[in-house]
């Protein structure tokens, strides 16, 4: 039985890796373009969440979309203000500028909300449901759930829709995408507001189980790093799967072997598999 | 020419005289040089504890006799030196090593100061303790922990404040005591963050039930930085420990109170060891999820009326603020120095030296919870102790040794309301 409650409890938060992963997966993958402020943008999404509920009240589905939205918005505007810029620069300003959003965007969230350490005021996802033993507490579930839904639906819409290919035709070839009539910065953008906006929601549902800091977004930003190159570059479905292994492995390790070695495990693994299988799970060789 | 000469003249005559007064009055008072970081990213914490220590000089310098249990609080300075007065010297070492040193030094060869106190970071204290022990002028630590201080077989250096081992033994009283009173407690368990802090806190934790014949059901190192700690919670779920000691920082003790609920296990004991339980944040956060939980803390404000009451309230017409368990370890360690030096009844080094080994306070006579200051070989205070608070409503209530208690201890705690 406890065998069960942990392999599920590893899944749902594998889930929630899966979801803050598929949006740098987005960025990193398909643009070939390494966003270090994404566990930053997560960051964000959890502190939008917080001031929602404190200033208007309302409920997770509240709270969570206004995250989306608000880092959505983020998302397009760093893309227009800063990153159409540097894309014209050497790769190493590339690197270097959303080094420093990184960074601007933490200790601009140290100055506003300081350091301490805060939680979410209890919602109405605080309970927690009993099935045959096995514990599931209603904030990590509702967050697995839309995790899944919104990862699975992201990846619908990059396979399946107009949208989706005009973003993968800017993504192979800027030029051709032109003149076949596509606006390579109208859809870049829009990538960068999926991507931010997937990782605030992401932000916002984790905020429902875990206290934070402004500095959270360091752990969260190299999990996602981890789960793409695991998952494959520029496969959101790749990044599902490689976020729910990651998820599982930590937690079995934790129980099984102790806390202390479950990143041992967990990136052991990792760099096994990619000894084997360079462009990860998913990816295109 | 010769009214320059002359002005020189008189300038030197005013100059001579002045330092004549300045030593005359210099022969009185007892120079004492503390160093804390007054600046810099702990200037909070010493700047608390300076206001801390201001007060307690009011209380020497100045008769109170409302005060009466503390020694020297009655009289106006030290009465077996005339009542000569304390004269303080605070400098600034801004958290830096070297720089705590170099004061130190200074201090000594230069400001000629009798005895010496700091310095908060337990780095600082390690290299001015050295200092000092190098001229032979003594060292009152006033609240670092580290455990090297005193093992370094100085012969100048004393701290009065409790350490690691004391609050290790504290909560083998305490489970000893709760035996006693017919309650189970067949075997612990120790979660701690794996740096430092946490490490070294749950070896000495270890240590000391390893004595005391208790069972370590488990040990659980974790990262402080974890996002999930479900696993270590099913870890305890399963072991089943009558009592679970967290040593924790903020986010995670945070977590795992609410891991424990959202899993449905009810340890019948929680003890945290003061950080994350003690943050403001923390009790916002888990009240309604933690009830029962205990912690320690030295300080305790104490009932109208009270000596502490006093003290808190002569703090805070000076701060604003209410006094904080770290500065009122480092006010106690000044009054126990205070009455070492009123002992010796004169400045010579080894007379002071030799009265602060002698030191026997009772804890009528301390401000603190311990069980009183007497110092080992080494300068550790033995009797260093501290009491047991635990979570009732919105706020942390004194709860153990029942002689001090203003609450009543709550076994098993409550958690969360079904």
């Amino acid at each position: 039985m406890v065998a069960l409650q942990v392999i599920v409890g590893g899944l749902l938060s594998g889930a929630i890796y899966a979801l803050f992963s598929s949006g740098l997966t987005l960025i990193w993958g398909m643009m070939n373009f390494i966003n270090f402020a994404h566990g930053e943008f997560v960051m964000l999404g959890m502190y939008v969440a917080l001031l929602v509920v404190v200033w208007l009240g309302g409920g997770p589905a509240v709270f969570g979309i206004a995250a989306a939205l608000a880092l959505f918005a983020l998302g397009v505007g760093i893309y227009l203000s800063l990153i159409r810029h540097v894309l014209r620069g050497p790769m190493l300003a590339q690197i270097l500028s959303t080094f420093g959003l990184a960074l601007l965007l933490r200790y601009t969230a140290f100055w506003i909300f300081s350091a301490n350490v805060v939680s979410l005021p209890q919602t109405s996802l605080a309970g927690t449901i009993n099935v045959g033993g096995i514990f599931l507490p209603l904030a990590q579930l509702a967050a697995g759930a839309v995790a899944l839904t919104l990862t699975i639906s992201l990846h619908v819409l990059l396979t399946r829709t107009t949208v989706g290919s005009k973003l993968l035709a800017v993504a192979e070839d800027r030029t051709a995408a032109m003149l076949m009539g596509i606006r390579p910065d109208r859809m870049q953008a829009l990538a960068w507001g999926l991507s931010a906006g997937a990782a605030g929601i992401a932000g916002a549902l984790m905020a429902t189980a875990y206290p934070w800091s402004p500095s959270v977004g360091e752990t969260f930003g190299l999990i996602a790093f981890v789960v793409v190159a695991l998952g494959g570059f520029g496969s959101v479905l790749g990044s599902l799967y490689a976020g729910l292994i990651i998820g599982l492995i930590q937690a079995v390790s934790a129980f099984w072997l102790g806390a202390i070695y479950k990143d041992i495990v967990v990136y052991g693994l990792f760099v096994a598999l990619l000894w084997f299988r360079p462009q990860g799970l998913m990816g295109k060789a | 020419m010769k009214r320059s000469a002359l002005l020189f003249a008189a300038i030197g005559m005013a100059a001579a005289a002045f330092t004549a007064a300045t030593a005359a009055r210099a022969a009185d008072a007892v120079k004492i040089g503390i160093m804390w970081p007054l600046t810099g990213n702990a200037a909070a914490a010493g700047q608390a504890a300076k206001a801390a220590v201001e007060v307690a000089l009011d209380i020497i310098n100045n008769a109170h006799p409302e005060l009466a249990n503390l020694p020297l609080a009655a009289t106006a300075g030290l009465p077996n030196m005339g009542g000569a007065k304390l004269d303080v010297v605070f400098v600034d070492h801004e958290g830096n090593p070297s720089t705590a040193q170099q004061l130190a030094t200074r201090l000594i060869t230069q400001d000629k100061v009798s005895v010496l106190m700091g310095a908060y970071q337990s780095s600082c204290t390690f290299t001015a303790t050295a200092v000092a022990e190098r001229y032979g002028i003594p060292f009152m630590v006033g609240e670092s922990s580290a455990l090297n201080i005193t093992t370094r077989g100085f012969k100048w250096v004393f701290r009065a404040t409790p350490i690691a081992t004391d609050y290790a033994r504290t909560y083998m009283r305490f489970f000893a005591d709760m035996k006693n009173q017919g309650r189970t407690i067949g075997s612990i368990a120790i979660v701690n963050e794996n740096t430092d802090y946490g490490t070294s806190v749950g070896d000495a934790i270890e240590a000391e039930a390893k004595k005391a014949n208790l069972p370590v059901a488990m040990r659980i190192p974790y990262s402080a930085s974890s996002t999930d700690v479900s696993a270590q919670v099913l870890q305890l779920k399963q072991k089943q420990p009558d009592v679970v000691i967290f040593i924790s920082y903020t986010a995670d003790s945070i977590l795992y109170m609410k891991t424990m609920k959202n899993l449905d296990y009810k340890a019948p004991m929680i003890i945290g060891d003061d950080t994350g339980f003690s943050d403001p944040s923390f009790i916002p956060a888990v009240s309604d999820i933690a009830q029962g939980a205990m912690n320690r803390s030295a300080w305790d404000i104490g009932k109208p009326g009270s000596t502490t009451y006093k003290i808190n309230e002569m703090y805070k017409a000076r701060t604003g603020r209410d006094l904080d368990d770290t500065s009122a370890r480092n006010m106690q360690s000044f009054f126990a120095l205070a009455e070492a030096i009123n002992r010796a009844g004169s400045t010579d080094p080894e007379k002071l030296r030799e009265a602060l080994a002698n030191t026997d306070l009772k804890p009528d006579q301390l401000m603190m919870g311990y069980q009183g200051v007497k110092y080992d070989g080494t300068g550790q205070n033995v009797l260093a102790s501290t009491y047991l608070i635990q979570l009732h409503g919105k706020q942390y209530e004194l709860v153990w040794p029942e002689t001090a208690a203003n609450a009543k201890l709550q076994w098993p705690m409550a958690g969360w309301a079904q």
